[in-house]
């Protein structure tokens, strides 16, 4: 009962706020953060129960629900969570407080309305990453788009709406082509043991004709790159995340495209295990493709929060290099990147959202030698700008490490060519950061520096990068056990092919 | 005919008396409130009687009619849309017309048309039905006489249905020629004939000749080029009316006989409607992005969604005629609502189908708004409401039949449907322009019966698409056996 209510906090928050934000706009910002603050002490409180008992019983899920929805199709509204994830609902109520606290002066009108579509957003990212039936899964999947598209179209800047849109029918063409892989998966499963469901655990035994099971495949793959995003797909992303309001961007790079991510560890390579290794050469090619072609692209812009946008297409590729390359310690690898990209990406957008607040641009040229003016605040972007490159000892250090460490074994030659994209995260951090805050200050700004609240956020967010970057333990211990249980889907095939 | 006929025939007299006693009692006395009064408590008595008649079902009576419990559905489904439809026209006429009592007989007269059309089983009840519809809807689609839009839609409407008429007069002749018989059943005979048995060609010739009539009610392509000429012209709840009672009655006929519970619809028939199909999904939806006229864009949709029930009716199979069905319930009840919000905004001399007349309506009127969103939405298959799980069925029914094509250019078409729909959407979320431009009717409260109306229709569409195991089951049983 407890996941239901993770869910219905924050569809009821956002209810609340949008009717308060009426009278009073500054108890409905409160309502927003007490509701997500909530969810993360119950998601932290059934981790602690889950260790009390998981001596116990080793189960797979650390809790599960189960409703009956729609009985003719074998509909259940099913919800389980598991350490992957737990890992990723935890950074999802961490940037989800971010994201309330980053908005509190950004954000002035429609301040209700805002909120709502905020913790509706964070609720169908929740169903998400809980939902095991399909059907469940899917409707989740398209739930969080529409707020999102409200966030960005009315709230973003100069171009909200093209943004918005182009985003809006990017997910949902890809969404579409994953409900047919959905649906046929389901009846397929139907014809062969006369049994219609979704649940998750029931397709897994589905016998598919390798060619069905290849299509279907396509269907989900489809979604979840362009979700995560992976090359030829990504176009949707510069444009999303630069017109959204900073509240919209942390939530786009921070989770949106971690679900992306979780759809490919937790849907296609248990469920199509054999395509999966067929095609996990070209899904590497496309991860490094991104690497390379986001970090060169972000070199050229102007724009910082472009610049950090591509700096995600980037990172994302070196997710998908860790998740098809098919061995645990890649798959290990890519979640620690997740993780540690929602926050250090989030952190750069949160930092872009307070410069534009002060500064009123988000043009790199025009800023520069901020550091005198502005001391806290731009070491802080210098920290998240060398977390970004990949500095070790930060989150993403580890990450990335984890994924070259175990593409290796995989495939060299990609390796050694993604390694260069590191290089490239070299120049782009190193010119986004001694463009901004050092040097002459042409343009005499003359800014406050950071308030307390920000301070708070900042704060909280280099801890986090810190932690995993010098203790990453806890978080692989969390994960293991579900990416096991995805590894094992696909047997050690490239490391012997290596051999050979 | 014994007690049971007449039982079973109740509905239908029930509508048809209704209207001729409105006519009297509008000889004695015109009153707008007892005239609207008279005919939704007829057509409340009308879905009383079905609950009453249920019990000698299935029943056929002479060889006109075969009452059963998937034409009882039906006409629920088509009561309760006229109920909706004279509801919204309370308020519309209201405002305007001097003399607004006559088009509730000729509502309930179409109304009964449609009902004919549902429950017939015989070439001369398939006629009388669709004429009765017809005849009726010219006289309401140029209802406005002080509209030039108005009449011209009218005239329009009626060359068109008139020459569809007798081409369906003549393929029903070829076919009686061919067959010797009336019976609409020989359509699914036709329709399932595989190669092997070729039917003659004037057989094909009629079915064809036929399949023009039906397409031209539904407004399919190439039948469909008076859609949005006449949305535009016709007032709003007639508009509304056309969208739901007329589609809705010839569908529920073309999917009775020509749906297919084994195997598919072979041959010609096959072949022709799978191009109607999806030549409606793609023309209707690519049309629909250009219009700037709320009305303009909802004429081209729906020639879309007629495509998507032609895929469930095409696939057909254990679950193809349900997932009609409930697609066709879904978006009834999303097109009645949005005609609905439609009507409310409308003020007495324009009505509110200008695009630009919806800039910062949420800002304006946050319910009536969100209404209107929740429509938009489901009419784009968002989930949680009666859109996508009718969109879902119909998937489902494709996939189970492995009617792959059909389902590729659904989700294409409907892809290229979200613009259009969110075009709207995002202009309601707009700044709101200059207080000046703002008209004053947008500052009228709404009246009582378009809010009740309202707010059951977007109750429907959300319970539609939350809760769909309440009549699943009902409409799987009533759609088993069909033919």
């Amino acid at each position: 009962m407890i996941l239901p209510c993770l869910i219905l906090i924050l569809i009821i928050g956002g209810v609340a706020s949008w009717i308060v934000a009426r009278r009073n706009a500054v108890v409905a910002r409160w309502i927003a953060l007490v509701s997500v603050l909530a969810n993360l002490v119950v998601c932290v409180g059934i981790w602690i129960a889950h260790l009390d008992q998981s001596q116990s019983t080793p189960d797979r899920w650390f809790v599960e629900c189960n409703f009956n929805w729609i009985p003719q199709f074998g509909i259940h509204v099913h919800l389980a969570i598991d350490g992957l994830s737990f890992a990723l609902l935890l950074l999802t109520y961490f940037l989800g407080i971010m994201a309330v606290l980053s908005s509190w002066t950004e954000i002035r009108e429609r301040v209700g309305f805002f909120h709502f579509n905020l913790l509706w957003v964070l609720a169908g990212i929740t169903g998400v990453f809980l939902a095991v039936d399909l059907f469940v899964f899917y409707l989740f999947w398209e739930l969080m788009l529409v707020p999102m598209y409200f966030l960005i179209g009315i709230w973003g800047h100069e171009r909200r709406i093209y943004a918005a849109t182009k985003f809006f029918l990017f997910t949902q063409m890809s969404g579409l082509l994953m409900l047919i892989a959905i649906i046929a998966l389901a009846v397929f499963h139907h014809q062969s043991t006369g049994i219609f469901t979704f649940d998750y655990q029931q397709l897994l035994e589905t016998a598919l004709s390798p060619r069905a099971a290849r299509l279907l495949m396509l269907g989900f793959l489809v979604a979840f790159l362009v979700k995560l995003p992976a090359f030829p797909f990504h176009t949707w992303l510069p444009d999303a995340h630069t017109e959204a309001p900073t509240a919209g961007s942390v939530i786009l790079a921070g989770l949106l495209l971690k679900t992306g991510a979780y759809g490919l560890i937790r849907f296609v390579l248990p469920l199509f295990p054999g395509p999966s290794r067929e095609l996990a050469p070209i899904m590497m090619t496309i991860g490094v493709i991104g690497i390379l072609y986001g970090a060169v692209l972000a070199i050229g812009q102007t724009d910082l929060k472009r610049l950090v946008a591509y700096t995600s297409v980037s990172h994302m590729g070196f997710v998908l290099l860790g998740v098809f390359a098919g061995n645990q310690i890649a798959l290990e690898g890519a979640v620690v990147q997740m993780i540690s990209h929602g926050i250090s990406t989030g952190a750069l957008f949160i930092l872009a959202g307070l410069l534009q607040e002060r500064m009123h641009t988000r043009e790199i040229s025009a800023m520069g030698g901020l550091w005198e003016t502005m001391p806290a605040l731009s070491g802080a972007g210098l920290v998240f700008a060398m977390a970004s490159l990949g500095l070790p000892g930060l989150g993403d250090f580890v990450g990335e490490f984890l994924v070259l460490l175990g593409a290796y074994r995989a495939n060299v030659s990609l390796t050694v060519v993604a390694t260069l994209g590191l290089l490239a995260a070299t120049l782009y951090g190193l010119r986004f950061a001694q463009s901004a805050f050092q040097g002459p200050n042409p343009q005499h700004w003359k800014l406050p520096d950071m308030r307390v609240r920000e301070w708070a956020m900042l704060g909280l967010m280099m801890i986090g990068l810190v932690w995993i970057g010098l203790y990453p333990q806890p978080v692989l211990n969390t994960v293991r056990p579900s990416l096991t249980a995805a590894a094992e889907c696909i047997p050690a095939g490239n490391c012997q092919e290596i051999k050979r | 005919m014994s007690y049971a006929d007449v039982a079973a025939l109740l509905p239908l007299m029930i509508v048809s008396a209704t209207a001729v006693f409105l006519m009297i009692a509008i000889a004695i006395r015109r009153n707008h409130k007892v005239a609207v009064t008279i005919s939704l408590i007829g057509l409340v008595a009308a879905l009383g009687s079905l609950d009453l008649a249920a019990s000698v079902l299935p029943r056929q009576v002479t060889s006109f009619f075969i009452l059963d419990s998937y034409s009882f559905l039906y006409m629920a489904i088509l009561l309760s849309a006229a109920a909706f439809v004279l509801l919204f026209a309370y308020d519309y006429l209201n405002c305007r017309e001097e003399h607004p009592e006559e088009l509730y007989i000729l509502v309930l007269l179409a109304t009964t048309g449609a009902m004919v059309l549902v429950a017939s089983r015989n070439f001369a009840s398939f006629f009388l039905g669709l004429e009765l519809l017809s005849v009726a809807l010219y006289a309401v689609i140029a209802y406005v006489r002080t509209e030039s839009i108005s009449i011209e839609a009218g005239i329009k409407y009626l060359v068109l249905a008139a020459s569809s008429s007798s081409v369906l007069l003549f393929g029903l002749a070829l076919i009686y020629f061919e067959s010797g018989s009336m019976e609409l059943s020989q359509f699914t005979a036709t329709a399932t004939r595989t190669a092997g048995h070729a039917n003659s060609s004037l057989l094909v010739t009629g079915l064809m000749l036929v399949l023009t009539g039906v397409g031209f009610k539904l407004a399919v392509v190439p039948f469909h080029l008076w859609t949005p000429d006449v949305y535009e012209g016709a007032p709003l709840p007639v508009t509304a009316f056309i969208a739901t009672v007329s589609k809705g009655g010839m569908f529920a006929l073309l999917l009775r006989w020509f749906h297919v519970s084994s195997g598919h619809i072979a041959g010609a028939a096959g072949l022709v409607l799978s191009i109607i199909a999806i030549a409606s999904m793609l023309t209707g939806n690519l049309l629909a992005l250009r219009q700037t006229n709320v009305k303009r864009i909802l004429a081209y949709s729906s020639i879309a969604h007629m495509g998507y029930l032609l895929v469930a009716l095409l696939a057909g199979g254990p679950l193809g005629a349900a997932a009609a069905t409930y697609y066709l319930a879904a978006y009834l009840v999303t097109i009645l609502g949005a005609f609905g919000v439609m009507t409310a905004l409308s003020g007495p001399r324009l009505e509110a189908a200008s695009l630009d007349g919806y800039r910062g309506l949420f800002w304006r009127k946050p319910l009536v708004a969100a209404a209107f969103m929740t429509m938009l939405l489901s009419l784009a298959g968002i989930p949680l409401t009666a859109g996508f799980l009718g969109k879902f069925y119909v998937l489902t029914a494709g996939a189970a039949e492995s009617r792959w094509v059909l389902i590729f250019t659904l989700i294409a078409s409907s892809t290229i449907g979200l613009f259009y729909y969110l075009r709207i959407v995002v202009v309601m979320y707009a700044r709101p322009a200059d207080a000046g431009t703002i008209r004053d009717v947008s500052i009228l409260p709404l009246p009582l019966p378009t809010t009740i109306a309202l707010a059951a229709l977007t109750g429907l569409v959300f319970l539609l698409g939350v809760y769909p195991a309440l009549f699943w089951g009902t409409i799987v049983e009533v759609t088993r056996n069909l033919g």
